[in-house]
């Protein structure tokens, strides 16, 4: 549905240097599904959701959606923001004030070059904020609206134009976490019962994770991976990414051959088995993620089948509810490790560390 | 040390003696600053409400109760008149003021018209342009008899009327409007800038066209700031004396504030009445200023959670564009360009006469030399100089103190203190002038007559404007900051000098700068107060103006303006290198 080629939009500050802005963006997101932007703050993705937008005036490349092109350099096109008829949530959601919730929520409808009659809007109007559960508010002021409210209100006033794709930047950031969680699951809800294509910006990975059918990780500008949230999470592409995405271990190694289809690797925590993603020569410096609860801890010998077996020491270890943190020690290196809170190892004795090759990743060097 | 936290709940402290000495010393301090506040708001106006009262006192006759004088200001056909012509000037000034500088404030901010930066630096140039200047060189411009624009379409077509008068009603409100308009432009560019941009953006993305993007959601958010700049440019307008002074009482158009100076001019001169058409003006201008706080306190219903720091993006007006980068040339040459030009011109004649090829002859700076000659020059620019340093500190540092109790101390009554300070709001000059010379006159301590009696004017008038500056940054001062400052184990004294002075300087030198720039343009307080040998700059343009000297009035005007252009840029590049020092 929507496709975007060699997208480049650059920021200037007032003495014309480049602060920021998005290079080579490339991607393209098919009808119906949520395509999340995700990346630290500054890495160019509410960038790119503006220039998708045409908030932004992009300095090169090409916008498609459907079968409209929205702007492309060579062609000299470019298609005013209010002439896209794409729905967009800001972060501040820009409910208008003096207006009240219907007026809000009407006004796309009243902008409409062929405007519709006054019963039709309403009945528009109405059935959106049903949707959004919103309808019994329709005649309260807006600034009387929780942040909650307003954030239906903001995704409502999106949606009642039909509009063929939907922009969210960062639309849940601005509540409070109990909240946020409620939200995600209207959002996802809404968006998969309405089928509608949507691109999705947030810096916060878990949300990415949860509501997304593909996730493209930007940073610097860039997107580093795109792929579906499993993928980015157990497969990260870079160190950026599995750093970024959770926490993890890095562990350098030099390759020393291969063992069937899995790779050896010399590493300081001793030689590790990896599932081969490519096939690196022999002496090849490569790194290495491992997440913490792919470190599976044991008092006793591990019972796992295959899997890398290490042994080293609890340095120490934070209770945090649902799960206990251990930070091990292997041959003078730290490694983070997340287990059940029934292990009850004390800080300073030995543990057993089991790992499955298959949850190493190779990181392709930047 | 913690006394100034611990005022609030002195039962608490008992033991401790050392808490109990500042506090006495605090107190002290407090009673003599609502003193001298009452002593400069309050006790000139009992005196001018009195005065409103009585008849006139001749050798023979005492001055008796009267209610006259309130007949003939408010009673009298002329009075009738007078109001109407003080209200349709206000309303004319104020609103065509006020629709240029929306105008502009939206232009400029929101479109993608050519010369914007330009346009900005230009457009706050009339604000220091003495009024008198501004209207002196109109009356050049757009005169029957001299205007060069009558005479130039005379030429042209061979009239034989001239074109514009700007001796007339709508002449004073084009030259007051016009000079005010940057007032109305700084005002809604402000509301414009602290709007949250996704407001119009999701307004732009809902597929507004551009102009309903500014008359739907752009005027409607900043009403209350359009709402609140029309009221200050009322309050402005009715308060303003150069130009009903010099373009409306030659022909007999007369508003509250001319009919003051006449009142009193006239010999004898009428004090009772012009008490009586100041207290109404005080009624007006009272009432304005009331509605205005009202719409201030309301504004911050409009406030909402704001987004990331985008700018907002520049509307395309296509074609449009270029019509608005014309008006942009032609209010900067209306404002800016031809009065100076014309100031100029004259400036080099050695009598007055229009620009023509003839005239071309006789350029001469002759001019100049005659106004350093001028018995007064040196004076007046010593008076006008100690008149608006000294002024400008005294208020910057009384203000500081004022801010201080009503703001970082829980004393009761304090909001007295703030209301008295910010009185002289109401206080067109020409009535400060007024009730500050009948106190001095009525309540003899020597300053009758002399300089000081200026500088108590002036530090009365200038008080709200450093409780402004000086609220603003005493706001942004946390209590946080000084009670970590206390932990730290810092005197209240050190605290004040360490952190709490530092953070208060920025507020106090640009209140100190704007109380000077003001000080050196003020003429409607100083023309009822200054006597022989006491003249200030803006005393010695009215004093050229009444001989008909022209030519002289031209090159003092052309030297003011440079002058106080290149103070600004001064200041400008100084506090430019003080700010980047401080950060």
């Amino acid at each position: 549905m929507l496709s975007v080629e060699k997208l480049t939009t650059i920021y200037r500050d007032g003495s014309g240097k480049q602060v920021a802005g998005a290079h080579d963006v490339e991607f393209s997101v098919p009808t119906g599904q949520l395509f999340t932007l995700l990346g630290p703050s500054g890495c160019g993705k509410t960038t790119t959701l503006r220039s998708i937008a045409g908030l932004e005036r992009p300095s090169a490349g090409t916008i498609r959606a459907g079968n409209r092109m929205v702007y492309s350099s060579d062609m000299n096109v470019f298609v005013p923001p209010n002439q896209r008829q794409f729905g967009m949530v800001f972060q501040s959601y820009a409910i208008w004030p003096h207006m009240n919730v219907f007026e809000n929520a009407a006004f796309p409808l009243q902008m409409r070059r062929n405007r519709p009659a006054a019963t039709e809007i309403r009945n528009k109007v109405m059935a959106c904020l049903e949707a959004v559960s919103l309808d019994h508010l329709a005649e309260r002021e807006a600034t009387k609206l929780s942040g909650g409210q307003q954030q239906r209100l903001a995704l409502a006033r999106a949606l009642v134009m039909e509009p063929q794709l939907l922009l969210l930047d960062e639309p849940l950031s601005n509540l409070d976490a109990k909240l946020r969680d409620k939200m995600r699951f209207e959002l996802k809800r809404t968006q998969r019962d309405l089928g509608l294509t949507t691109i999705y910006v947030t810096h916060d990975q878990s949300e990415a994770l949860a509501l997304s059918h593909e996730i493209a990780v930007m940073n610097q500008g860039r997107i580093v991976q795109i792929g579906s949230p499993r993928d980015i999470y157990e497969r990260p592409a870079t160190s950026f990414v599995a750093d970024f995405i959770g926490s993890t271990n890095f562990i350098d190694g030099t390759v020393r051959g291969m063992s069937g289809e899995e790779l050896v690797v010399d590493t300081s925590i001793g030689q590790l088995r990896v599932e081969a993603r490519s096939r690196p020569a022999p002496g090849a410096s490569i790194s290495l993620s491992i997440r913490p609860e792919d470190l599976h801890l044991s008092e006793g010998a591990p019972t796992e089948q295959g899997f890398n077996r290490l042994s080293g020491v609890v340095e120490a270890k934070v209770f945090l509810g649902e799960v206990l943190d251990f930070r091990v020690e292997i041959n003078g290196v730290s490694l983070l490790a997340r287990a059940h809170p029934s292990l009850r190892t004390h800080v300073g004795e030995g543990i057993n560390i089991a790992i499955d090759p298959a949850k190493c990743t190779m990181l392709a060097t930047q | 040390m913690v006394g100034t936290s611990l005022a609030g709940d002195e039962s608490v402290v008992d033991t401790a003696t050392q808490v109990k000495r500042p506090i006495e010393i605090k107190w002290f301090l407090i009673g003599a600053v609502i003193l001298v506040v009452a002593w400069l708001a309050l006790i000139p106006l009992c005196f001018l409400v009195w005065q409103s009262f009585m008849t006139t006192a001749t050798l023979n006759q005492p001055a008796v109760f009267t209610l006259e004088n309130y007949e003939r200001a408010l009673g009298s056909a002329d009075s009738l008149r007078l109001m109407g012509n003080s209200l349709q000037f206000a309303f004319g000034t104020s609103l065509f003021a006020l629709a240029l500088g929306t105008f502009f404030a939206w232009v400029n901010e929101r479109t993608n018209t050519p010369f914007k930066s330009l346009f900005f630096a230009m457009s706050i140039i009339p604000l220091v342009i003495p009024g008198i200047l501004f209207t002196a060189s109109w009356i050049m411009i757009a005169s029957p008899q001299i205007g060069i624009f009558n005479l130039v379409l005379k030429d042209l077509f061979g009239l034989s009327q001239p074109v514009f008068n700007i001796y007339s009603l709508p002449g004073m409100i084009w030259v007051d409007g016009l000079h005010y308009a940057p007032v109305a432009f700084l005002m809604v560019t402000a509301a414009f800038r602290a709007m949250d941009p996704s407001l119009e953006e999701s307004a732009m993305m809902s597929g507004a066209p551009v102009f309903q993007i500014a008359r739907r959601i752009t005027l409607k958010l900043a009403w209350p700031a359009i709402l609140a700049s029309f009221l200050v440019l009322f309050i402005r307008a009715i308060e303003s004396f150069e130009v009903p002074a010099l373009l409306g009482l030659p022909v007999g158009i007369q508003v509250f504030t001319s009919a003051i100076y006449e009142a009193v001019q006239s010999y004898p001169s009428n004090i009772g009445l012009a008490s009586a058409y100041a207290a109404v003006l005080l009624v007006l201008t009272s009432v304005a200023i009331y509605y205005q706080s009202r719409i201030s306190s309301q504004g911050s219903r409009y406030s909402t959670v704001t987004g990331k720091g985008f700018r907002p993006r520049m509307l395309d007006i296509g074609r449009w564009r270029y019509l608005t980068g014309g008006l942009f040339i032609l209010y900067v040459v209306l404002v800016v360009a031809l009065p100076f030009l014309v100031l100029f011109w004259a400036s080099l004649q050695s009598y007055y006469a229009a620009p023509s090829m003839a005239a071309l002859k006789n350029l001469s700076f002759a001019a100049y030399g005659r106004v350093l000659d001028y018995p007064g020059f040196y004076t007046s620019v010593w008076n006008s100089t100690v008149l608006a340093l000294g002024g400008a500190t005294i208020v910057m540092l009384l203000t500081s103190v004022i801010c201080w109790i009503t703001i970082k101390t829980k004393i009761p009554g304090r909001w007295l203190l703030d209301l008295l300070a910010s009185m002289p709001l109401v206080f067109p000059g020409i009535v400060l002038g007024l009730a500050t010379m009948i106190f001095y006159l009525h309540f003899d301590i020597g300053i009758y007559g002399t300089l000081w009696i200026m500088m108590v004017a002036y530090v009365t008038k200038f008080l709200p404007y450093g409780m402004r500056y000086n609220s603003t940054s005493m706001v942004q001062i946390h209590k946080d900051l000084e009670e970590s400052a206390a932990m730290s184990g810092a005197s209240w004294f050190a605290t004040f000098r360490r952190v709490v002075f530092p953070l208060l300087k920025p507020g106090l030198v640009a209140g100190f700068i704007y109380i000077v720039v003001v000080s050196v343009r003020e003429l409607s307080s100083s023309i009822l107060l200054y006597s022989p040998g006491n003249e200030v700059l803006s005393i010695m343009i009215w004093e050229f103006w009444q001989n008909g000297q022209y030519v002289e009035l031209s090159a003092f005007g052309v030297m003011m303006i440079v002058a106080l252009f290149c103070f600004l840029m001064v200041v400008q590049s100084v506090s430019k290198r003080f700010g980047i020092s401080e950060n």
